[in-house]
């Protein structure tokens, strides 16, 4: 197909046809197109529907601020819903697809709405839809989200690939128009490093959208000479395709980086970098964005803004409309008029709302000052404008100015406020930008290029500056200064139509004043209540109309009627480049224990704990199910023994003279008199009085202890222990470092684990029971040397010890171990088979230790000393936690033995329903005991201790059970701890 | 003025100009039976329900901005009422059953939307915990079902079951749990207010109170001084300020949470869905966008903003979920300011002041209490005693010991 | 953000893990006549600023330094961090 409205000149390599398709017709552009600059070219002009009436829709503008174009990119799982045709970069295979529509995008089935328009005024779906009340789920709601949307997702896993990154500099420069790069020149000449980014694939901003001269040569020219030296520059980083969208605190920015978004698919590279900025100093150079004029059916495709008819005319060659009419309220918008004729493109009429002289016109155009365009025609694409006085003409593209609005949006991402400039009639940037910020060119309302050159040039030297560098003494380019007289002018009141604001959302004039009839007043009442500037382009064209006319009708100036807040990101961002790396498998570090390698030869299953992955069981052959894994580890373990890893659990060293004063003040218990060569359980209170963890802290040496604490605390104990350290007795001699990755540690269970160890522990170490007591614990050697460290403690409740080595003897320990418990058939058992022995031995765990639950609900509370300061002492004594009904743990099992125990279920007493009012605890813990042969369990219940062999209701309406429970000791097995002593 | 189609369809033959203001714009006057300091959510619900349910109208409400500014406009608009703790889950279950007759009674659509939620568990103590919540919400007489993994596949088969670092166990799902259009909440409750007597009075700021031997008898505001026999302050977000002009000091910190929204997209998400490995929570919206958040900064702040070590915890969190979401993009954020508590749930309480009554502490859950916040606090100013479902939002609570801490976490605001 | 460590330099917030208000440094006296009462308020009423604040955040991911530093809430501009344990104690 030829390219019917491609015209001579622009910044496309003609030499490097492109084909692509759009909603499955073949087209064909040129490298340097953007498809809509493509599909102008190809005269394509309904490209879109609106969101609510499906109205068609044209392209609008040449940038980010695009309200209009949005199609679906790309296919499958590559799908891109709602991107912007006039930043999606042509390449070889295109594929755009329209979006939003029933039927198809020229006869849309949905635009039916557009004729019940006067019923579906602003906010009209809060005001019906409420009766009756079923319907609203039922019928209504189905049908609006059923039209929701625009694009849509593709319903599978973004396949791309999204890295982050971080960069450091003393000058970033946002925007790589005129004022960015004069600013970029001056900071990059002085020394300081520097970042110069652009959301743009080709730097140089309006330069390249218009036909000024810059220092005596073409602005293209100039921007390409001075790229050079930029590039040449080892301190400056060039970042097109590059959008900072946000500013965030102490000079960090967000940017996101389209690397391979412009080829047919990313290869091996990431599709896009996210890069966290730390900057020194920002210049923002964003430089500005045309806004409109609202009158009547001001929504045909071929009615755009002018500066962006300019730029696809200058930049791209591609010709918007055969027959162009303007219509502005300034004189940039008479610049439109002769960039097209310079092109041969014919010009109608220029139509500029002022009543002054008018500006020189190309030869042909009807002049008309004071005029207005009441209204257009045209059902697919504009051919005739309506002015006020009756006068039609025809035309196929409308190019409107209503002035242009400085690119505010990042000074106000730490909530600043913009305040208004009336000669220009646009807010510029407050006093309240972020820390570090400047503004210069555009985006601070010195809108002519020569004072952009100046500013950006001026800004980025005293940047440098007050940064120590010397600036350099090369002085600015020169640049005519352009006429941009502008008189406020934002909607044609005689319009009848209506008169659009937000294209996307299709906010209206009406709408507005609605908004006012009904008291919506205040600008994010306004924002809310009618959907204005809550669509993709977040109002960038029609923010600031829609303002001034609520000004209007509350009689108030601009300023004080309000501006809204601009938000991050300045345009949007996809979720998973914000992922990055982050997801799947990656979601978070994965931390392997020490036998890992050996407990996946052994088939084991695994389970996420924490961060961790720990063996749950070992599974053998003929095993049907996990139980009966979990069954024989537990049985075996406690007839001969077992070995499970448990280096997962904390493991901090403290050192000090201080360390046991230290220790007595963090446990509840007392730790003074500890021996050296003895363990203690120790119970660890929050400053609340609940318990926060529980563990083991060994005596090793005169002033060296070694504390254990749970998997789950491990982190949260060793930071409450620097606090307590540092911050509430930095006197105390102590010192503590994390030890729980540089010790492999088992325990070694059983009536035998003793026999075992004795096996592979040197002979020179005695560790007899007379020689090595329950709570023992020593530094020993094993295997001919390998020191290790042996502690007699037992989770399980047999007899029991854990031994420590270097982690990097973990595998060979594991391997160890299991050789010589060979003839004792020893079994290793997981993390399950753990759960299962430390409920018969009425231990608490994570299930427990929830936070919630005092040393007295654990039966524990005679372990809170009383005669000394520890963390929690003081406030464990509120009469809130010492209830004479408060709960207590209690051991279950259910009165049928066959039944199974679930927990989460609620106690209720026998003959109560089962309500909040009669809820009397709840069951923390089950298991099935294969010791035992049913299930047991653990769990909390009011005054449980003074209930023993009571009866009870274990609720469970979620699951539709409820079975009769009897409360027994929580110690199934062995309750006066024979076992562990012998 | 009563909205229905009907009245749609004459305002639409006539050119709409028939609507009127939804509330009156008053001057205050120099006194009323009750002062409301706090024109959000539970400002307005407060006066609303003082209104319709005891007849107390000789109200004013004073908003700083403007009504709906605070955190009802800023959230994430989900309730829910899948609590477990005794003190908390009856009274988010009367939530739950004003928000499901709200529209009807205010009549206004405020988009009450029960489309489900999905609280989802990736540990065998996580899904024991969900049981022991899902039981505690069936003995108050609300629904819960626990889903195990089968039944999830076929029910969301778009979440990540299979390359999961945190693979999904299984969920409770409360089918009456849903979102709100969350500025129609403000509003309806304004309007119904209005429409009762109640003066709702934008941009203005207290300043003060005026106490005079232990009673509070009025406050200073920027327009002016108004006198009240009670004052009843509800402004969750800055309350440590508010109350700090009557001296008081409380057990609350103030954080930021920030919220996002996506470009507009075709329904993909039926419901609301929580990550339980991480902190991300999502619906889609009736415009097509899809609303998430996920945990707060973690410092103090006013600044109702965030940083971007949320913004991307959060989207790992999407990510790891769901990646069909990763080609959506962010359109906006935006933070709001959170009252955190000491134990993560709120107070309605008197104060030692006589006269001035207290409702804040919402951590960030308080949107989804707004109707029975509103419904107790007014209970409270009415008859000078507790409603029986708000009994243990105390503010001596921490004095006494009786802490209401769902999460276990302590007194550790930025943790709940 | 970025925390100006004393020893270490600038480093970005998140290598830090966040507790509150300092004065959680300036533990009461467990003996002191009415211990609770002064226990409750060191642990609840803690200050709450719109504007400097001074706090107290650990370099978890760094040297394990807890810092005190004083931040504006309303503006988050860091004015000063000081190592904790060099601190002057109040009491």
């Amino acid at each position: 197909m030829t390219q019917k409205n491609r015209i001579d000149g622009g910044l496309i390599d003609r030499n490097e046809p492109i084909s692509f398709t759009f909603d499955g017709r073949q087209f064909e552009g040129y490298s340097g197109d953007t498809l809509a600059s493509a599909l102008l070219a190809n005269g394509e002009k309904l490209v879109a529907r609106s969101f609510k009436y499906h109205r068609p829709r044209g392209i609008f503008t040449a940038g980010s601020e695009e309200p209009n174009a949005l199609v679906h990119l790309r296919r499958g799982a590559y799908l891109e819903p709602n991107t912007r045709a006039t930043v999606a970069e042509l390449y070889g295979g295109l594929e755009a697809t329209s979006q939003n529509f029933r039927g198809s995008l020229k006869h849309d089935l949905m635009a039916v709405t557009d004729v019940f328009s006067p019923l579906l005024s602003a906010g009209f779906y809060y005001k019906t839809f409420m009766w009756p009340k079923a319907f609203w789920e039922k019928i209504y709601e189905p049908i609006i989200r059923s039209s929701a949307g625009l694009g849509r997702l593709s319903g599978e896993e973004d396949p791309d690939i999204y890295d982050k990154g971080y960069l450091h500099c003393d000058v970033l420069i946002i925007g790589a128009g005129p004022s960015g790069l004069s600013a970029a020149l001056a900071a990059g000449r002085s020394g300081a490093r520097v970042i110069l980014c652009d959301e743009d694939f080709r730097f140089g901003g309006r330069l390249n959208a218009e036909t000024f001269e810059v220092s005596g040569m073409s602005g293209t020219d100039w921007a390409m000479e001075t790229i050079a030296e930029l590039a040449a520059m080892d301190n400056v980083r060039l970042m097109p395709r590059t959008t900072i969208y946000g500013a965030y605190d102490h000079g960090t920015y967000g940017a996101l980086e389209r690397i391979s978004d412009h080829l047919p698919t990313s290869g091996n590279k990431p599709r896009q970098v996210l890069w966290r900025i730390y900057s020194k100093r920002a210049v923002l150079c964003a430089g500005s964005t045309e806004r409109p004029i609202a009158f009547g059916n001001n929504d045909r495709p071929g009615i755009m803004l002018a500066g962006a008819v300019r730029t696809y005319v200058n930049r791209w060659g591609a010709a918007p409309g055969k027959r162009v009419a303007i219509f502005t309220n300034n004189d940039d918008g008479w610049r439109t008029a002769h960039d097209l004729a310079a092109k041969g493109v014919e010009i109608t009429a220029i139509i500029d709302s002022r009543e002054c002289a008018p500006l020189s016109a190309p030869a042909g155009a009807a002049i008309i000052m004071g005029g207005q365009v009441v209204d257009t025609k045209g059902r697919h694409g504009i051919t005739s404008i309506t002015l006020a006085n009756g006068q039609q003409i025809e035309t196929d593209c409308l190019a409107v100015s209503g002035g242009w609005n400085p690119n505010v949006h990042l000074t106000c991402h730490q909530r600043g406020r913009p305040v208004w400039r009336e000669n220009i009639a646009a807010f510029v940037p407050g006093g309240d930008i972020p820390t570090g910020m400047m503004v210069a060119g555009a985006a601070s309302g010195e809108l002519t290029l020569a004072s952009a050159l100046k500013q950006g040039h001026k800004t980025a030297n005293s940047v440098v500056k007050d940064l120590g560098f010397k600036p350099s003494r090369k002085a600015v380019s020169k640049a005519e200064d352009e006429p941009v007289e502008v008189s406020a002018f934002w909607h044609v009141k005689a319009s009848k139509s209506r008169a659009w604001l937000d294209l996307q959302n299709d906010v209206t004039v009406k709408d507005i004043k609605l908004a006012y009839q009904e008291g919506y007043r205040s600008v994010e009442h306004l924002k809310r209540y009618t959907t204005l500037g809550m669509a993709t382009d977040q109002g960038k064209t029609s923010n600031i109309p829609a303002l001034a006319i609520m000004a209007e009708c509350t009689g108030k100036t601009i300023p004080e009627t309000g501006t809204t807040i601009f938000r991050p990101p300045y345009t949007p961002i996809p979720i998973s480049a914000l992922a990055g790396r982050s997801r799947g498998k990656n979601f978070r570090p994965m931390r392997l224990t020490p036998s890992d390698k050996w407990a996946k030869e052994q088939g084991a299953v695994f389970i996420e704990t924490g961060m961790w992955m720990r063996a749950q069981w070992f599974p053998r052959e003929g095993e049907s199910h996990w139980r009966e894994s979990v069954n024989r580890e537990v049985k075996q373990t406690r007839n001969s023994v077992g070995i499970c890893d448990v280096t997962t659990l904390g493991k901090i060293d403290i050192q000090g003279r201080d360390a046991a004063e230290f220790l007595n003040r963090v446990y509840a218990n007392p730790f003074l008199k500890l021996p050296i060569g003895k363990v203690r359980y120790g119970l660890m209170l929050r400053e609340d009085g609940i318990v926060m963890d529980d563990g083991t802290t060994a005596r090793l040496g005169e002033n060296h202890y070694l504390m254990t604490t749970t998997t789950a605390n491990a982190v949260s104990v060793f930071r409450h222990l620097e606090f307590c350290a540092q911050c509430l007795w930095p006197d105390l001699d102590v010192k503590m470092i994390s030890a729980t990755e540089q010790f492999a540690q088992f325990a070694v269970a059983g009536p035998n684990s003793r026999k075992l160890l004795q096996k592979i522990v040197d002979t020179k170490f005695d560790i007899s029971n007379k020689a090595f007591p329950f709570m023992a614990c020593g530094e020993i050697t094993v295997c001919g040397g390998l020191p290790a460290r042996l502690f007699r403690i037992s989770f399980s409740g047999e007899l029991a010890y854990e031994i420590a080595v270097p982690a990097r003897y973990g595998d060979a320990m594991i391997r160890a171990l299991m050789e010589a418990g060979e003839e004792y058939e020893v079994v290793a058992y997981g993390t399950e088979a753990l759960g299962v022995m430390r409920i018969e031995k009425g231990h608490a765990a994570g299930n427990e230790l929830n936070g919630q639950t005092t040393a007295r609900d654990l039966g524990m509370e005679r372990m809170v000393s009383k005669k000394k300061d520890c963390i929690g002492n003081v406030l464990s004594e509120r009469p809130g936690l010492n209830r004479e009904d408060g709960l207590s743990l209690v051991g279950f099992q259910p009165v049928d033995r066959k039944l199974e125990l679930k927990a989460g279920a609620h106690f209720v007493a026998k003959g109560n329903p089962a309500n909040t009012e009669n809820d009397e605890g709840w069951m923390s813990s089950v298991a099935f005991s294969p010791i035992h042969g049913h299930s047991i369990g653990l769990g909390f219940i009011k005054r449980g201790h003074e209930r023993l062999g009571e009866i009870v209701q274990a609720a469970d309406p979620l699951r539709s059970r409820n079975i009769e429970v009897e409360i027994v000791s929580p110690h199934f097995i062995d309750p006066e701890g024979e076992r562990l002593r012998v | 003025m009563r909205y229905s189609a009907l009245k749609l369809l004459t305002q639409a033959l006539t050119g709409n100009k028939g609507w009127k203001p939804v509330w009156r714009d008053p001057e205050p006057k120099p006194a009323y039976d009750v002062i409301i300091v706090g024109g959000g959510g539970h400002g307005l619900a407060t006066a609303y329900y003082l209104a319709k349910q005891f007849g107390i109208t000789n109200v004013a409400v004073l908003e700083k901005g403007y009504i709906g500014g605070g955190n009802v406009g800023r959230n994430t608009t989900i309730i829910r009422s899948n609590y477990m703790l005794p003190g908390n889950q009856p009274f988010y279950e009367l939530s739950l059953k004003l928000w499901e007759g709200l529209e009807q009674d205010f009549n206004f659509n405020a988009m009450v939307s029960q489309r489900g939620i999905l609280n989802l568990s990736h540990s065998d103590a996580q899904h024991d915990g969900y049981a022991r919540r899902g039981n505690s919400m069936h003995f108050s007489g609300a629904d819960a079902v626990l889903l195990d993994q089968d039944s999830l596949r076929e029910k969301c088969p778009y979440l990540d079951f299979d390359n999961a670092r945190f693979p999904i166990k299984g969920g409770l799902w409360q089918p009456r749990g849903g979102t709100v259009r969350h500025d129609a909440v403000a509003w309806g409750y304004a309007r119904g207010a209005d429409s009762r007597g109640v003066d709702i009075i934008q941009n203005c700021e207290v300043t003060g109170f005026k106490i005079e031997d232990g009673r509070c008898t009025g406050v200073e505001t920027s327009r002016g001084s108004i006198k009240a026999n009670k004052i009843a302050v509800c402004v969750a977000g800055s309350s440590s300020q508010v109350m700090g002009m009557a001296g008081m000091r409380l057990p609350i910190e103030s954080h930021a949470l920030q919220a996002f929204v996506t470009e507009g997209l075709k329904p993909i998400l039926p419901g609301v869905i929580t990550f339980g490995a991480g902190h991300f929570y999502v619906s889609q919206s009736d415009k097509g966008g899809l609303v998430f958040g996920g945990d707060i900064e973690g410092y103090n702040s006013y600044a109702q903003r965030g940083n971007l070590p949320a913004v991307e915890d959060v989207c790992e969190g999407g990510m790891a979920l769901m990646p069909m979401i990763g080609r959506a993009r962010i359109l906006r954020s935006w933070g709001g300011l959170m009252d955190m508590s000491m134990d993560g749930s709120p107070f309605i309480d008197k104060t030692h002041i006589d006269g001035l009554y207290f409702n804040g502490g919402w951590c960030y859950g308080g949107f989804k209490a707004t109707p029975a916040s509103g419904w107790c606090y007014a209970h409270l100013l009415a008859n000078d005693a507790p409603h029986e479902l708000a009994t243990k939002f105390q503010l001596n609570r921490f004095k006494t010991g009786s802490m209401i801490d769902e999460k276990g976490m302590g007194a550790q605001p930025n943790l709940h | 953000m970025i925390i100006n460590h004393p020893l270490l330099g600038p480093r970005d917030a998140s290598e830090f893990t966040y507790l509150g208000d300092a004065n959680l440094m300036n533990r009461p006296d467990w003996l002191s006549e009415n211990a609770s009462e002064q226990f409750y308020e060191y642990l609840y009423l803690r200050e709450n600023p719109a504007g400097e604040h001074c706090e107290l955040w650990y370099h978890e991911q760094g040297d394990r330094s807890w810092l005190v530093i004083t931040r504006n809430t309303l503006t988050n501009e860091i004015s000063k961090v000081e190592l904790a344990r060099e601190l002057e104690r109040s009491a």
